[in-house]
């Protein structure tokens, strides 16, 4: 074992035979070695390698880099002295960076950098849509090929999608809902008592929760919980090559793995929209009740005029949410590569991109049954 | 100095898990300079043992010595020092997945050595050289590297800080023939030019003849033996007399005593 104490500094000595270099020459001393370095340009005189103490790959390849590979050879056949794994240790480095010269990086102006990055999320942009209506021909093509077969119906895996999907995302939606109802209705209280007309809060919480809320915010926290464990599950099967293996099997991956998935969120979706616009309505009644002094008989009474309609047009909507949110969770999953990393990254791509439809579906869907006047 | 200067010491380790035991009083001293092969059949503790002397594995009883020092039992900034003597590759490689080659390389010398990321970078590459990658496989993710890559590539950081001893856990598993032996001379090269001293889990029998200076066979819960591989070959035992005259063992000793 070698002390620290023992150990001088590196130097470059001048000598009457020309220059001697001394002392550790390790990555511990990397930074004084590199100022050394800069400081004396490669000499002319002969250099002898003998006085060194300690020597490892960092030393000796700023040693390499300093004197230049054919130089330090050179010195190598002159300097008997050298003991032999130090002789070993540089002639091992300088055949390994005489085999590899490091490749420079062609440099790219600002400009064309930016352009190039526009470049490729416009293809990429591009690309994900072409592959996700693919995925969904894919699919559609898949589901009708077992539609009249019912022994390739994966009841259990379709099941156990359904317990998770549906009936352990019940007591979130519930709680969630309940809540922005009674926001809602809070702040329908607030606006309308202005103008007296406080009870139309239950109208105001029973319309947006038919129509609107209710699906909207199932819809949300599906993309968040639901699509994000659909793309975390396929991922880490796709890294570890278990869909590899499937198909090397001869089974179909998107038959096994996706086919209960969606068909399993486009069944407990429209459900737990319902559960979201019966707890939503909860909310609002709760603080009507409670806060604006409108009787039970009352509130019931508003909410039994409400056309049926707006329930209907709020519940159409959710097994297409139910269906984009599956698909894009599924697909993200079959696009990841390899790595641990792949999968966190699309697993968020997956959560970011089904909102984003969802809220976008939505969007065009009021302006569609606006016009039609449903 | 001498020549038989002992670098880890291992004494009575015993490891259980649960009920079952997989160590027993089992003894082992690694001397500077050597490669050192440890075999034994699957189950027998071999990878258990490597994660004990390393400290990721803390023993039921018993000492594992490194340099002397025991490190488990040694201050937090104390047990940095001495671990980053040791440079350890995995039987995966298990390269960080979110940095690139160079940058999986560069990390302990940028964390330890303290050097600037340029510096570290440019030392990496000299390292990924040394172990045989090609010049632009520094640029690479791990998963779009083969097998043979990952393995040099894993070398490559566990020898980023030039560490005394390497620990190497089954570094030849899943290369071709002419691969494994590359990494063989490899190994041989880089031990007689860094002064290197290896502690190799390995099944390749070819790696054993050519590359060990020393064979531990791990059986019974302990080292049953441990000496030069002609005298381990010849010992009395009959695990060790099918693993090393079994078909596959002569075919190895041959080629070995060919060459």
């Amino acid at each position: 074992m070698t002390n620290a104490e023992d150990m001088r500094p590196p130097a470059i000595e001048r000598q009457e035979g020309g220059l001697v270099l001394t002392g550790s020459w390790t990555l511990a001393e990397h930074g004084r070695l590199k100022a050394l370095l800069t400081q004396a340009a490669p000499p002319e005189q002969t250099v002898s390698l003998s006085g060194i103490d300690r020597l490892d790959t960092a030393g000796a390849t700023l040693l390499i880099r300093w004197l230049g590979v054919d130089r330090l050879r050179g010195l190598l056949l002159q300097e008997q002295a050298l003991a032999p794994e130090r002789r070993a240790l540089l002639e091992t480095l300088l055949d390994a960076l005489d085999r590899a010269p490091a490749p420079e990086a062609p440099k790219q102006g600002l400009l064309s950098q930016l352009l190039e990055g526009l470049g490729r999320q416009t293809q990429a942009l591009g690309q994900q849509f072409w592959q996700q209506s693919g995925f969904m021909g894919l699919v559609l093509q898949s589901l009708l090929g077992i539609l009249f077969r019912p022994g390739r119906w994966r009841i259990t895996a379709f099941v156990n999608q359904v317990h998770q999907t549906g009936l352990n995302a019940v007591p979130i939606v519930a709680l969630l809902t309940f809540l922005v109802g009674a926001v809602v209705a809070f702040l329908g209280a607030t606006v309308l008592g202005a103008f007296g007309a406080e009870v139309y809060t239950v109208n105001l919480v029973a319309y947006s929760f038919l129509r609107e809320f209710g699906v909207l915010l199932a819809a949300i926290l599906m993309a968040g919980r639901t699509a994000s464990a659909f793309t975390a599950q396929i991922g880490s099967m796709k890294a570890n090559e278990e869909l590899d293996a499937l198909r090397t099997l001869g089974l179909n991956p998107v038959e096994l793995l996706v086919i209960p998935r969606v068909l399993a969120l486009m069944l407990t979706l429209p459900l737990l929209s319902f559960v979201a616009v019966v707890s939503g309505i909860i909310g609002g009644g709760v603080v009507s009740l409670l806060s604006l002094g409108i009787s039970l008989e009352q509130f019931l009474g508003i909410l039994a005029d409400v056309p049926l309609n707006h329930y209907l047009v709020g519940m159409a909507k959710a097994p297409i949410f139910a269906f984009v949110v599956a698909i894009i969770g599924c697909l993200e999953g079959f696009k990841v590569s390899g790595s641990a990393e792949s999968v966190g990254r699309h697993t968020t791509s997956s959560v970011v991109q089904s909102i984003f439809m969802v809220i976008l579906l939505d969007a065009v869907a009021a302006l569609f049954f606006m016009e039609m006047g449903w | 100095m001498t020549q038989t200067d002992t670098l880890i010491e291992v004494r009575g380790l015993c490891n259980r898990f649960g009920r079952n035991s997989v160590h027993e009083a089992l003894d082992l001293d690694l001397y500077r300079g050597e490669i050192l092969g440890i075999v034994g059949g699957s189950g027998t503790g071999k990878s258990v043992l490597l994660r004990s002397i390393v400290g990721l594995n803390r023993p039921h009883s018993g000492e594992v010595r490194l340099f002397g020092r025991n490190l488990l039992a040694l201050p937090a900034r104390e047990r940095s020092e001495l671990e980053q003597r040791m440079g350890v590759l995995f039987q995966g490689g298990a390269l960080f997945s979110s940095l690139t080659v160079r940058e999986n390389v560069a990390l302990p010398l940028i964390e330890h050595a303290g050097l600037t990321r340029a510096d570290a970078e440019a030392l990496a590459e000299v390292k990924l050289a040394l172990t045989g990658l090609a010049a632009h496989a520094g640029d690479l993710y791990p998963a779009s590297l083969s097998g043979g890559m990952v393995k040099r590539a894993a070398l490559a950081r566990a020898l980023a800080l030039d560490p005394d001893v390497l620990f190497l856990d089954e570094p030849t598993a899943g290369l071709d023939p002419i691969g494994a032996a590359a990494f063989d001379q490899l190994l041989l090269t880089l031990r007689n030019a860094l002064g290197l001293t290896v502690f190799m889990v390995t099944h390749d029998l070819d790696s054993l003849w050519t590359a060990c200076d020393r064979i531990a066979v791990l059986s019974q819960k302990r080292v049953l033996v441990a000496d030069s591989p002609e005298r381990v070959a010849e010992y009395d035992d009959p695990w060790i007399q099918d693993y090393f005259n079994g078909p596959r063992g002569r075919a190895a000793y041959q080629a070995v005593q060919g060459s």
